[in-house]
Parts: structure tokens; sequence; C-alpha cells
């Protein structure tokens, strides 16, 4: 831990934030600025037979329509992660163009845009445009959707299946499974989720003739992989004429990672107009159209000795993709899932079959967790299933058989880095008074509750990743980050990073990184984050991995001070082999002389004391880290839930967290990182929703009215731990810490709910009317 | 129609629509964005500001409605470069990540001090009902309110 | 939103006039409900009519044994007034209970129960106390103003000015929230009035309504525990994402006897 490092340091961005003078691109307003607003189709599948955009052309303030057939030129939307089916296939994309011209596959898929001159003048003209459809049958659950006779989505792609993908040892697994003395079998759900970062996804679209150069505002996790995309694949701007600028971002979750088709429109629009181009969506427009999450339907079957160890697990999972691949869509149910399978465990065989389907709904992609949260939720329910099976204790059965010797290489293609799986366990135990339960249960059960308690141990893969891994996986692109350090002649240092914060607060946490190893006041520092014109290239921030861009911070601030130490030695006069640093100061054995880290900066760039031909002047280096493995954040959870028998209502009444994140670099920025994450896992498992009407379609919960969003009110006060061994895969040994609360918590308040009621299994969410029924079966209805 | 306010102490006057809301007057032609818009059904409270004193959510409301009225944004909260003790407190305690919704939230911490004086977490909590937080999980939202109502007691 | 003209009458009679002149302008109040309908376009009246400050819509106050509550009065304000919380502590503490601070701040009694949402809470309270709405015309029983879904006895230009409940100390009102949106997935009031207990149930899909088996059940004597296998008026009750109709009823059983036992307690 130093001064900054590893300390609870107070946000240095909060200052903005809390005046309200944070930025986010709806507060960007351009001289002669348009609006856009899209039409959207209303039906779920259909032929479009007609469009006639005359009567909004005659609407006030209009400036111009878009359909497809501006767009002709413009490619269809890539999906950039090629899975191959078990038989060795390519996956079988759907077309998915900009705007749609002759088949619609989603409500809400955009059709055409109004450019005008206010906003609602966009909107009124919007509606004038004149669709004609012809409504097709439509298929929106993924276990229905492969069935014969249901309605195909994409010509020549057969059964709607995008991809039949497997991973692991099949024979081995059904052999083991043939032996076991215990079989236990399990299908579930996992719900669909709308992402619902509280800004909604918004761009602001500029070309500039004179510079001959297009600026999009957008906000978006990943601000280069939209520059690369913009430019190499949709020919808007070659790269050095387009900046991509994604200001403050009011969070993503993953719904702000992937390419979306509105934000491309809307930056032909801007060349096509010559006008700066805005469009904000609206929260109606989010919940139809920002990538959802999860949607899986598995089966899944555990084998274990008779001592209660795993032999071998067995996954079958259909995954609903939506009416196309969205960007990374692909890559969710397969890489990011299948290899997660073996969770904290020793499971000698594993298999996982995928199937992903196309159905008419919104396209889904990563969200919080992305793949992940589905793993553990598949094995940390047919854990306390098999558990229940066989008499023992839910805790037990995890320590029976977590794995203890690292590194571990899973049957399912990873290898873990380290962890403690057995002290997260103990602490979440103690944590949670475990071992008071049946006193609190009995209490409980006084007051006409039902008390149950659940345990869930997660294990994720984060800081991706190794570029060359992930090209073998089928990635379209590298996977490093980058960094710049720029020491100016006063001492003041910027860090051009190319990890981009939408709340994590990087701002501060490689600003005390900086500052401690520089030894300089932490208010010296200032990171650039978001902005392709400042930052040369990076790869965002998703999939907790903000330790690669910090891992590239770390190794730029070392040639710095390996510069430093040049010049210092030509300063003090002594060999540079001599010259050490420590503290904000450069020193020698040989010399009394120090010299502060400020004053070499200076000299730096004064550039007269030492062979300029030897040392260049200056004070700016930069470095790209691609890490050798991914990091393995892991822990365990418990939840404590109450239910009322009456009403079917679940409360949360206790949930404690242990998790080991390696090397932490801010804890109360990792404990807000926690509690959020940990919030949406509990929204998942008892509110949130997303229904698509099985008829027609339509999105049932399209606004907060329905879609039922974690509120104050709700949530218990967490308690919160931290064990801490290292990752062996960055100079920090760093894990990441984003996504873990909503991956370990589902299960956790799952097998809470299931102990409570004494059954092995509900699917999420554990809707009060849903609790009450099962424990109510004669109940009429 | 022409509207006149009182914002953050100034006096002013906007030619806005009829069916302009407050928030996009605030947002677009008083170009103070503080105030955001998180939804369209009046739920996420991120467009909370005071008119008159009081807290109501700017996109329920027309430009029109608030016509001689006093409204304070986020903006006007600091006094000369002092932030509000409610604002402090949200930076103490880590009451936000990405910052959407906070201007909101804020807002209507002031108010509920103004109701319910130095107010307990649990009810803060059931006074969030009309604020949505995607990020923190309202953990430290709820400790930054409850201890910001303190400092305003404190202080007053 | 679609295009409109917004306008703030400086009288009640003004106002009227305003809505009597053209049959598609409608009244404005808190805009709690009206505005979020006007931005999903789900309505284009051609001009709003702003009764909010309407100095004839606003007071509270005792008038004999009843409680007069003007119109455009906030639900902040019915649940912060002494009056209110001296005749119907109950109705104070229903109002306090309204959606969230800001929606409170702002969303008026008046137009709570001119909208009738069939989840809205005010409605039941006007029911089970007999409340009589008094509007620019004519005095109207509660009992004959909520008609059905979304719809009164209001005829196009009349105005609600206020609403007198009868004062009633024993009294409570539960709502079971819907978990998305906070409105009552079941509300009852229960009331024990002179003229014996008064239940009425709010959430159940087609309009509030009073549940004149379970009155009758406890005014015989009856305890809750004897509401159980009473029936419930089975058409009232609709399906939705958030409850079917035998899971409604079944709430509205429970939220009832909690209700009854709170007024007793
Ligand atoms: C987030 C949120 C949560 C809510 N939660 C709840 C809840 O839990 N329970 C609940 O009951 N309600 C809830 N509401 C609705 C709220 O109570 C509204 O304030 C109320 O329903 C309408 O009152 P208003 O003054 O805002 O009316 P407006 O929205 O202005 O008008 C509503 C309708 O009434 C008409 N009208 C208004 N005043 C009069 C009058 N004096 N005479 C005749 N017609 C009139 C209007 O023309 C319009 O048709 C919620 C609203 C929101 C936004
Ligand atoms: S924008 Fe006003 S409540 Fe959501
Ligand atoms: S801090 Fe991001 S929505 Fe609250």
């Amino acid at each position: 831990m130093g001064r900054n490092f590893g300390r609870p340091v107070r946000r240095l961005e909060d200052g903005r934030f809390i005046q309200g003078n944070g930025r986010f691109v709806d507060d960007v307003i351009l001289p002669r600025q348009t609006y856009a607003a899209f039409v959207r189709s209303p039906y779920a599948h259909a032929r479009i037979t007609g469009l006639d955009a005359a009567p909004a052309l005659q609407m006030p303030g209009v400036v111009r329509v878009m359909t497809a057939a501006d767009l002709a030129g413009a490619p269809d939307m890539p999906c950039g992660w090629m899975i191959h089916s078990r038989d060795g296939a390519e996956m079988k994309v759907g077309s998915r163009p900009l705007l749609a011209s002759d088949t619609v596959r989603y409500v809400g898929e955009p059709v055409a845009v109004v450019v005008a001159e206010s906003r609602d003048q966009a909107r009124d003209a919007a509606e004038a445009v004149a669709v004609d459809y012809d409504e097709l049958p439509v298929v929106v659950d993924c276990g229905d959707a492969m069935a014969p006779g249901m309605p195909q989505l994409h010509p020549a792609i057969s059964d709607n299946l995008a991809y039949d993908w497997e991973l692991g040892d099949e024979a081995a697994v059904d052999a083991a499974l043939a032996v076991a003395a215990h079989r236990v079998e399990l299908t579930l759900r996992n719900n669909r989720l709308i992402p619902n970062a509280m800004e909604p996804r918004a761009c602001n679209a500029d070309w500039d003739a004179q510079d001959e150069k297009l600026t999009v505002w957008m906000t978006h996790q990943n601000p280069f992989g939209m520059r690369t995309l913009y430019s190499a694949y949709y020919g808007l701007a070659a790269e050095h004429s387009l900046r991509i600028v994604s200001p403050d971002v009011g969070g993503g979750f993953g719904a702000k990672a992937p390419n979306y088709p509105e934000e491309v429109v809307v930056a032909f629009a801007a060349k096509l107009v010559r006008r700066p181009v805005k469009w904000t969506a609206d929260r109606t427009e989010a919940f139809l159209t920002d990538a959802h999450g999860r949607d899986h339907l598995t089966t899944a079957t555990l084998g274990l000795d008779a001592e209660g160890r795993f032999l071998a697990l067995k996954v079958d999972t259909i995954a609903n993709m939506g009416g196309y691949l969205s960007t990374t869509g692909s890559l969710i149910p397969t890489y990011m899932y299948g290899t997660m399978l073996s969770g904290q465990y020793v499971i000698p065989a594993i298999h996982c079959r995928t199937r992903a389907v196309y159905t008419n709904t919104c396209p889904v992609d990563a969200y919080r967790g992305a793949g992940r949260p589905e793993a553990a939720y598949v094995v940390e329910r047919i854990v306390n299933v098999a558990a229940r099976a066989i008499g023992v204790d839910q805790a037990e059965i995890r320590r029976r058989n977590f794995i203890r010797d690292f590194p571990y290489q899973t049957p399912v293609l990873f290898e873990y880095d380290s962890g403690d799986y057995e002290g997260s366990l103990n602490q979440a135990l103690a944590l949670s008074d475990y071992a008071g339960f049946p006193a609190r249960k009995a209490e409980a059960a006084a007051r006409g509750k039902l008390r149950g308690i659940g345990v869930a141990a997660y294990v994720e893969a984060c800081g991706i990743g190794p570029s060359a891994i992930l090209a073998k996986l089928g990635g379209g692109a590298g996977m490093w980050d980058s960094a710049e350090v720029r020491v100016n002649p006063v001492g003041t240092v910027e860090v051009l990073s190319g990890a981009h914060s939408h709340g994590q607060g990087h701002a501060t946490t490689l600003a005390q990184l900086v500052a401690d190893r520089f030894g300089v006041p932490i208010e010296s520092i200032r990171i650039v984050q978001g902005d392709t014109d400042r930052i040369q290239a990076g790869t965002g921030t998703y999939g907790s991995r903000a330790s690669v861009g910090m891992s590239a911070t770390f190794n730029a601030c070392e040639k710095i001070i390996a510069k430093g130490r040049r010049i210092c030695a030509h300063l003090l006069q002594v060999p540079e082999d001599s010259v050490r640093f420590a503290d904000g100061v450069f020193a020698s054995a040989a010399t009394n002389k120090t010299i502060p880290f400020g004053e070499m900066a200076a000299a730096a760039h004064a550039a007269n004391a030492f062979p300029t031909r030897e040392i260049e002047p200056g004070l700016v280096e930069s470095s790209f880290f691609d890490p050798p493995n991914f990091t393995y954040p892991s822990g365990v959870y418990v939840a404590e839930v109450e239910i009322d028998p009456l009403t079917g209502v679940t409360e949360v009444a206790a949930f404690s967290a242990a998790d080991d994140f390696g090397i932490i670099a801010n804890p109360m920025i990792v404990e807000g990182q926690i509690h959020g994450g940990l919030t949406q896992g509990i929204g998942q498992a008892l509110w949130e929703e997303c229904r698509y009407d099985p008829d027609t379609a339509q999105l049932i919960t399209a606004s907060y009215l329905d879609y039922g969003m974690p509120r104050a009110d709700g949530l218990p006060e967490f308690r919160l731990a931290f064990g801490c061994a290292p990752s062996p895969s960055n100079p920090l040994g760093m894990k990441g810490c984003g996504e873990a609360g909503a991956i370990g918590s589902p299960p956790a308040v799952i097998n809470a709910i299931c102990d409570a009621l004494a059954i092995d299994h509900l699917d999420m969410p554990a809707r009060p009317e849903k609790v009450w029924r099962l424990l109510h079966p004669k109940a009429a209805g | 129609m022409t509207v006149a306010l009182r914002v953050n102490g100034e006096d002013v006057r906007i030619d806005v629509t009829d069916r302009t809301l407050l928030i996009h007057a605030l947002r677009d032609h008083l170009r103070l964005t503080g105030a955001h818009m998180g939804c369209d059904t009046s739920q996420c409270g991120a467009c909370t500001v005071l008119v008159d004193g009081v807290a109501v959510k700017s996109c329920a409301m027309l430009a029109g409605q608030a016509d001689g009225c006093e409204v304070v944004t986020i903006e006007g909260l600091a006094r000369d470069g002092a932030l509000h003790p409610m604002q402090a407190a949200f930076a103490e305690h880590h009451g936000l990540q990405c910052g959407f919704c906070t201007p909101g939230m804020i807002m209507l911490g002031i108010d509920l001090v103004r109701r319910r004086g130095a107010a307990d977490e649990a009810t803060v909590r059931s006074e969030l009902a009309g604020n949505l937080c995607r990020c923190t999980g309202y953990q430290n939202i709820v400790k930054a309110i409850a201890a910001g109502a303190r400092d305003m007691a404190g202080a007053a | 939103m679609y295009d409109l003209a917004y306008v703030r009458p400086g009288g009640l009679a003004e106002a009227t006039a305003l809505l009597e002149a053209d049959e598609n302008a409608t009244a404005l109040a808190g805009g709690q409900t009206l505005l979020p309908v006007l931005r999903a376009r789900l309505a284009s009246p051609s001009r709003l009519v702003d009764v909010a400050r309407l100095a004839e819509l606003k007071g509270m106050a005792l008038d004999g044994d009843r409680v007069v509550i003007g119109a455009a009065e906030t639900h902040a304000a019915v649940s912060q007034s002494p009056v209110v919380a001296g005749a119907i502590p109950a109705l104070g503490r229903l109002a306090g209970g309204i959606g969230d601070p800001q929606v409170r701040n702002r969303g008026t009694l008046g137009g709570a129960i001119a909208n009738n949402d069939p989840a809205a809470c005010y409605p039941s309270a006007a029911l089970a106390l007999d409340a009589v709405i008094r509007t620019t015309r004519r005095e109207i029983a509660a009992a004959d103003f909520f008609t059905d879904l979304f719809s009164t006895a209001l005829e196009p230009g009349e105005l609600v000015t206020a609403v007198m409940f009868p004062r009633c100390a024993q009294a409570a009102y539960v709502k079971f929230p819907n978990p998305a949106s906070r409105f009552a997935l079941i509300g009852v009031f229960a009331a024990r009035t002179a003229a014996g207990m008064r239940i009425a149930v709010t959430g159940a899909g087609a309009g509030v309504f009073r549940w004149r088996e379970a009155e009758l059940r406890i005014d015989a004597g009856g305890g809750v525990a004897d509401l159980d296998d009473l029936a419930l008026p089975e058409d009232a009750f609709t399906s939705d994402l958030h409850g079917s109709a035998d899971y409604r009823m079944h709430l509205a059983r429970v939220m009832t006897g909690r209700a009854i036992a709170a007024v007793d307690a």
C-alpha cells in the first residue's frame, strides 16, 4: 500500500458531478445543431411492403429523411466474434442492415430516420413517415425457436440456429455420469434482463468540411473500437480524420459496448446534411433497442461419488440471440460461459453444448458479467440441488470440492491463476453468522415468516485478455490496453488512458497509482479518457478489465522512471546504475545530493545538463500491455431471505460478500462496485425480467412501470470482506471487481429462497405470485 | 410563449414552445445541464430540481407551469465556491459512480431535509422511492443523504 | 408531446369557460399523470388549462363533521395537514404513501380522482368513506362518481373543485405495491363508520369497488379469519404481468385483513 494506492482516496472527478458540471453527450449542443428521430418498427416480424417519406418531408422543420436506400453502399452490421459449430461450420449470421428495408425482426428495429431543426419536430415528422407492413408470425422463446414449424427469421438459416457449439469431452462426461454414485439434473432459465444504464444512449455527429473531419460524440465504453469500425468498416472517414469522443458516460454495464445501428446512421446523416445531428434515446427506445442480457434455457446434470465429490458436469444450453447477432453476442454464451462451468471446483470432466438461436426479440449482448453469471448460476444452483439430494450442508459440499492448488487447469480451457476459495468461504460464513442461522430461522418462524440461507461461490475470468488466445477463440481484435504518461516541465502529469470509465473512477485510481509511483501530489495528475484525438489507441472498459489499462499505466511510469534515472545520473554525475528512485526522489549512494521528481522533469525539458544525442529531451512514455492470461477473481456470497407466506414477498434480510480481487487500488471504489453489482444481481433474482408477449413479440416490460428496477428501499445493508490472492498475470497483482457482485448474487438469493421453501428450484425472478403459488399449490388458477 | 423564471437567483426570460418541459427549458435554453433526463414516465428522478423550494420532477412540469417561479438546480447550490453540505456528503461517502443520477439525488436529499430533518437511513431509503440509480446499489447514496442531513441540521 | 397550447386562467370561471369553449381542451393540475401520458403521445389535447393554482380549488378545512379538501391540494399538502390528520388520520397517511416525494409535491387530489386510475390510492378512500365530490356543476356521491377504469361521472368541461370526506378516526389504508411501478397492486381502505365497516379495494384491475360481503361479515361480528372463504366479485379482478386475478383476489383478502387489524389497533 502506498500513500494513495490501496487507500480509500476520495474521487477526484466527483467535484464536477456534484455541482452539475458532468458532461454527458446530451449536454453538448453544437452550432447549427439538428436532431434525429428514428422511425421504428411497431411489429416484431413483418415484411416492409411500402415506405413513403413524402408526408414527413412536408412537416415543419424537417431537414432530411433517410431510409435504407440512402445507405445503399453501407455494409450490414458486423458480428465481431466468429464461433464455429461442433461440426466445424462457421456460425450463420443473419444479415442486419443499418436500416431495415425488406424485413423487420424485432419491435423497435430502426426503419428510417428524420433529421429536423428541433427534437419535437423530428418526433412529429417521424410519425408522418408512412410504412406499410405485412405482419409475419413470431417466435419469442428460445426453447421454441428450433421446433418444427416455427417462423424462420433469416433466409438460408434453418431452425433459427446460428450455431451449435461445444466445449469439453462429451464421452468422458457421459462415462463418468454413467458410474456416478449420485446424479442430479436441473432445468433452469436465466431470465432476460434490460441493462438500464441511467443515461440513455446518445450521439452527436458533426462533419467539419473545412477540416474534412468527422467528430462523433457518443456515450460508449470503447470509443477506440468505434473509431476502427467507423473508419475501416463503414468508411465514414479515415482513422486520422475521425474523432470519437465519449465524455462522461452515465453507466454502461455492457450495453454501451456494442456497435449499434442508430449511432452509425446518425454519423452518415451528419455527412449528408452537413450539419451536426444529435440523437438521444428516450427510455422507451432504451428498453426496446439497448442490447439485452442473459436469456438462457439450460439443462444440467452433475454426477457425484459416494462422498459427495463432483465427477462430471454436463450442460446443454439454448441461448437467445434475438433477431440478429449483436457485436459480441455470439461470444457470451460460448467462451464467456462454457469456460466458466468448472466454478471453484475440481470437476474432472465437463461438457457444454450451446445452441444459439434467433428469435423476434432485441439482440442480446454483454450485460454485467456477460456469460459468467449464467455459468455461475448453473453451477451454484446444481451444487445446491446436489447438496439437498445427498443431505450435505451447502457450505460443506463446496468445501469438499474446492480447487486448492494453483495454477489450476480446468477441463474447459481456462487456467485459473490464483485463489483461496476456502478462505473466502470461511470469511463469508463468519460475516453472515452462518452458525447462528438456525436460531434466526426459528425466530422468523415465530413471526410467521420463512427464513432461508443461500451460499454461492463464483469465479470469473477478467482482464480480457491475451490477444493471441482470443484470436484462437474467434476474436476479431487485439485486447491489450494502452497508456501514455506525459510529464510536463513543471512536474504535472497527464495520463492518456485507453481504459474508459463509465462510473468506475479511473480518474482517481489511475492517479493514485501514478502519484505513488512518482511521489507527487495526486492533484498534480490528470487522467485523460475517451477522446480518440487525445489518446491514440485503447480498448475501453468492460469485462472488469481496467487492470489491463492500469498495468499499461504502471509500465509507462516505469519507463519514465528509467529515463529519469538516466537523466539524474548526468545531473548527479554518478553512474546510472547507482541511481535509485523512491518516495519521489532520485538519489545515489555515490553522492549526498538528491533530485526530486519535479526537478528531474524540468531538467528533462531544459535539456541542457545531459547529452541529447544519448538521451532525448522531453518526458513522455507509452506502454501497451497485453496480459499473459486472464485474471480470476472469486468470492463466496451468503444471502439470507425472509418470505411472507401470505403474500409470497421475499425480502433480502442480509447479504454478505467475501471477495478476492487480488490487490485493490481503492477499497472505497471497490466496495461501491460490489454494492452496484450485488444490487443488479438481487434485482435479477427478485424483480427484473424482460417479458415479450408470446403471441405478438411486443415488449410488455417497456417502462419502469412494468420493469422492476431495484430501489433503495428493497435492499439490506451489505456486509463486505476482502481476501487477497494476488494475480500473477499483471505487474500490479490486480484481478478486477466490476462484475463480481452481479455474478455471485443471483444464485445466492435463489439458493436462499429454495432453502426457505425446501424446494430444489424456482426460476428467477422470484415474483411474489410465483412464490405464493409454490406455497399454496392448491390455490385456484 | 415567454416564460419568466428566477433560476439559481437570477431572473431569466426564455422563449419556448408551449409544449416545452421545464427540463428542456433548463437544459437546452438555459444550458443548465446538471438535471438529466433518464426516463419517459417520470419515475427515475434524474431531472429533480427545486421549484419554489420543493423537489419536483422537471420532466413532469411544463416550462409554462413554472412561469413566475423560483427554480434551484444543482448548479445553484454551491455558494462562493463552497459546496452545499449535501454535495459534500456525496463526495465524502462515495454516493456517486457515473454521476448521472447524482444531481437528482442531491436535490431530493435537500427536499428531504426540509420535510424530515435529520432522517435515519430507513427513512432515507423510503424517501428515495422516486429516484433510480443503476450504479451504486443505493448503499452509499443512503449514507450520503443521511450524513448530509445531519450536516445541514447542524449548520442550521 | 404533440403541439398544444398552454393557458393559465386567473379564476375558476375563466378555466371553465376555456374548457367549455373547446372540446379538445384538457384540465392540467399537477401533471403527474397527464404529462407522462402526453410525452408518450397517447393523447393530443389542443390546449391545457392549468387549474393547479386556482384559489377556488385550494383549502383544507373542517365543515361540520366533514373535511373539505380543495381539488388542487397536493398529496404532500394533504399528508402534512393537521386538519386532515386530526379528522381522518388514515387519509393523510394514504396521501403520504402515493408515489414518491416529488410526485406528492405536485400531484393533486382532484387530478387523482378525476383520472380514476384502477391502481390509484385515493379512490378507495373516497368510496369507503362515502365522500362527496363537489364539481363546478353539482355534488356527486363517490359511489356514483367512479364509473369505470379511467372514467368518472364528470361531463366535458366539468371540474372537480373539492372532495368532502366524512370524519373518521378509525380507518386504515394498506397498500401492496406493484414491485415495478409502486402503484397499488392491491390497496384496501377500511373504515369503521357510523354505518358500519366499509371496505374499498383498489388495484384489482377493473376499478375501485366496495367489498360488501366482507363489510357485512365484519358488521355481523366476524373476524379477519372469517374472510378467507368469502366471495369476491370475480369480474372486478384482471390479470397482468404483475399478478393474476387469483393472486390479486388472494391479496385483497390478506390486505383487507391487515387493514381491519390496523383500524382496530
Ligand atoms: C412516479 C409516479 C408514481 C405514482 N404513484 C402513485 C400511487 O402510488 N398512487 C396513486 O394513487 N397515484 C400515483 N401516481 C399518480 C399521481 O397520484 C397523480 O398525481 C394523480 O393521479 C394525478 O394528479 P395530478 O394532479 O397530477 O393530475 P394531472 O396529471 O394534471 O391530471 C390527471 C387527469 O385529471 C384531470 N384533472 C385534473 N384536475 C382536475 C380537476 N380539478 N377536475 C377535473 N379533472 C381534473 C386532467 O384533465 C387529467 O385528465 C403516481 C404518479 C407518478 C408519476
Ligand atoms: S426524467 Fe424525470 S423522472 Fe425520469
Ligand atoms: S451513479 Fe450512475 S446512475 Fe447513479
